[in-house]
């Protein structure tokens, strides 16, 4: 992956956990990482539930909507990873969803944020 | 929560059953998902919808999509939900009124620019929806006139989808037309007095269109056999407005009416090749049920050239559909049943080398593979056909004659007069044909001349025909009655008719 697309992506991950804190969110993790994967956000929700957050980052639709290249397979890691982290931090058993978030950032620098929760 | 609702018809067979097309549009990640038992052309409808929509200016929702054909339980075939789909989804992300949708069928596949093709079982399907109260249908441009032989509802034909969003959108339609709708009858009809000699085969062929008998033709390569056939529908009467929409329904369900104009009169003629399975012969399939050779020859004629050369079993196959006018097809998917009420018309060689005929000094044959050629032909099958005919090589008398033979035209007049005689006579019962007179009718109400009789009668104390035989014979008299004008079938008729059963040579 080129530097350029890291700020890309490391851009939308800070605008959504951001977001997340302005809807009154703790944020517990960011770009937590094993052997098998990244998880983008981990978040304490003002209800209590943790929220793990995929975080994908486009300037435009020209490839499809940001979402779609979240493949059945790319879903299922998110759940075994979000069961790693919950493993390793004692949480085990708390209630817990998987979000998703698509940032598109415009020509002009700003960005919008299209937030789905418990997409699994 | 929004969800979109369209109609859909899924078919079994040539009964169609009005399927709900339900589309849910939820949060979730992009994808899409299908319910209700689609086969592999229905799960694929997904790529044609979206790129048709996309290639429309419509946008695709790029959230959780499922859609729900129902009745779940159904099995459900083939291409022709693409637009029903497309306009549920549509309705669900609020893109279309409501409104205008309720209560229209929807039918057609869908290009990928959106453009809509043609479906198999346009005909049937509206039937089926015409039955369940659905008054108008949107179908594909290329199928209108099929779906405009649905008088009694109002038929859009749509070239594309922009055409029917527009519709819904706006109430505009842009191509107004009214078709004219009239019984074709200009099919390229071979006439009989192409026919050179062959008087015996000729007579047998209009006996046969008469009272819908069977005929077997034996005779050398090259004698006229096929060419007898492939006349026989032109003298047949032209199918009635009932009769063409059936037999129209189950060409639209084989093959989308693809060989056969829309509205024909006239009777299909079906000539499959003796090494045809089984399942060509009657119908079939593992996942959709599509109706065979006999199916498709309903109304009219089904040929089978070289009948002894068939697989073992083919032939028999046909022995239910003979007896009965229709044939019951199980699957694992279900059973289906076609019409298949045709007259049969089977033509063989009278050995393998071809030439026992005349003296047969030519042929090559031993007797005894003489003798086995044509007992490949079962006796129960053998049993069914009334009208045996040799039709033998022309003698150069008969190919120099100049004057043509009888045409189409003439044949045909004859056998609609005698088929209007035998309407008379059958009026306020069941049957139609003289062939389907029942054997008890026969014996009690359809008695030929009584010199006619005592001729049988004696033919079954030498024990030269079953009882079976005796009530063909019986049923083939009042044809040759009818066609003589002869109130009863007399002793002539009734020789003749025996004559045809037995095949013996004049």
């Amino acid at each position: 992956m080129t530097t350029h697309n890291k700020t890309i992506g490391e851009f939308g991950e800070k605008a959504v956990a951001d977001f997340l804190i302005l809807q009154g969110a703790t944020i517990l993790d960011r770009n937590w990482r094993i052997k098998e994967g990244e998880i983008d956000v981990v978040a304490l929700m003002p209800t209590g539930v943790i929220a793990f957050v995929e975080v994908k980052t486009r300037r435009s639709y020209a490839y499809g909507h940001p979402l779609e290249s979240i493949t059945r397979d790319k879903a299922l890691r998110l759940q075994r990873l979000a069961l790693a982290w919950l493993v390793t931090h004692k949480c085990f058993g708390r209630d817990y969803h998987i979000d998703c978030a698509a940032v598109l950032i415009a020509e002009n620098g700003s960005h919008s944020i299209e937030y789905r929760a418990e997409v699994l | 929560m929004t969800i979109g609702r369209s109609l859909g018809v899924a078919l079994v067979g040539l009964d169609g059953h009005v399927v709900n097309v339900e589309a849910d549009i939820a949060d979730g990640l992009p994808g899409y998902i299908l319910l209700g038992l689609p086969d592999a052309a229905l799960s694929e409808s997904r790529d044609r919808v979206r790129s048709a929509l996309v290639n429309c200016q419509e946008s695709w929702p790029n959230r959780k999509v499922t859609v729900s054909l129902s009745p779940a339980w159904l099995h459900k075939s083939g291409s022709g939900f693409d637009l029903p789909i497309a306009v549920a989804l549509l309705a669900a992300s609020t893109q279309l009124p409501i409104d205008r949708i309720d209560g229209v069928l929807f039918l057609g596949e869908l290009a990928l620019d959106g453009s809509l093709r043609s479906i198999r079982g346009i005909l049937p399907s509206l039937i089926a929806a015409y039955k369940a109260g659905i008054r108008t249908a949107v179908v594909p441009w290329v199928n209108r006139l099929e779906a405009q032989l649905m008088t009694e509802m109002e038929i859009l034909p749509m070239g594309n989808l922009s055409q029917l969003l527009r519709w819904l959108r706006l109430g505009e339609r842009e191509i107004e037309q009214e078709l004219p709708l009239s019984i074709e009858n200009e099919e390229e009809i071979f006439d009989f007095s192409d026919v050179a000699g062959q008087s015996q085969a000729r007579k047998a062929a209009e006996i046969s269109a008469v009272g819908g008998h069977h005929v077997l033709l034996i005779g050398p390569p090259g004698a006229g056999k096929t060419m007898i056939a492939q006349r026989l529908p032109g003298i047949l009467p032209p199918l009635s407005r009932e009769e063409a929409l059936e037999v129209s329904a189950i060409h639209s369900v084989a093959h989308g009416l693809s060989t056969r104009s829309a509205l024909s009169a006239c009777a299909p003629f079906v000539s499959p090749h003796h090494t045809a399975t089984r399942v060509a012969m009657v119908g079939g399939g593992s996942h959709v049920i599509r109706p065979g050779a006999c199916s498709l020859a309903h109304r009219g004629v089904l040929f089978i050239d070289e009948a002894p050369e068939c697989g073992p079993g083919v032939l028999d196959s046909l022995r239910q559909p003979l007896e009965s006018g229709s044939i019951t097809i199980a699957r694992s998917v279900g059973s289906v049943s076609y019409p298949a009420a045709f007259i049969l018309v089977l033509a063989a060689n009278p050995c393998p080398c071809g030439k026992f005929t005349g003296r047969g000094r030519n042929c090559t044959c031993s007797a005894q593979q003489v003798r086995r050629y044509l007992s490949r032909l079962s006796g129960p099958l053998m049993d069914r056909i009334d009208l045996r005919v040799h039709v033998d090589a022309l003698s150069r008398v008969e190919l120099a004659q100049t004057d043509l033979g009888e045409s189409t035209k003439v044949i045909q007049k004859r056998v609609q007069d005698a088929r209007e005689i035998a309407a008379v006579r059958f009026k306020d019962l069941p049957w139609k044909r003289n062939a389907e007179i029942p054997s008890r009718a026969l014996r009690t109400s359809f008695l030929p001349e009584r010199a006619g009789m005592n001729y049988l009668h004696a033919a079954l104390d030498r024990e030269q025909i079953t009882a079976r035989g005796l009530h063909k014979v019986m049923r083939t008299s009042w044809s040759i009655a009818d066609l003589e004008q002869h109130r009863l079938p007399t002793l002539a008729d009734v020789e003749m008719a025996y004559e045809l059963r037995e095949g013996t040579r004049r």
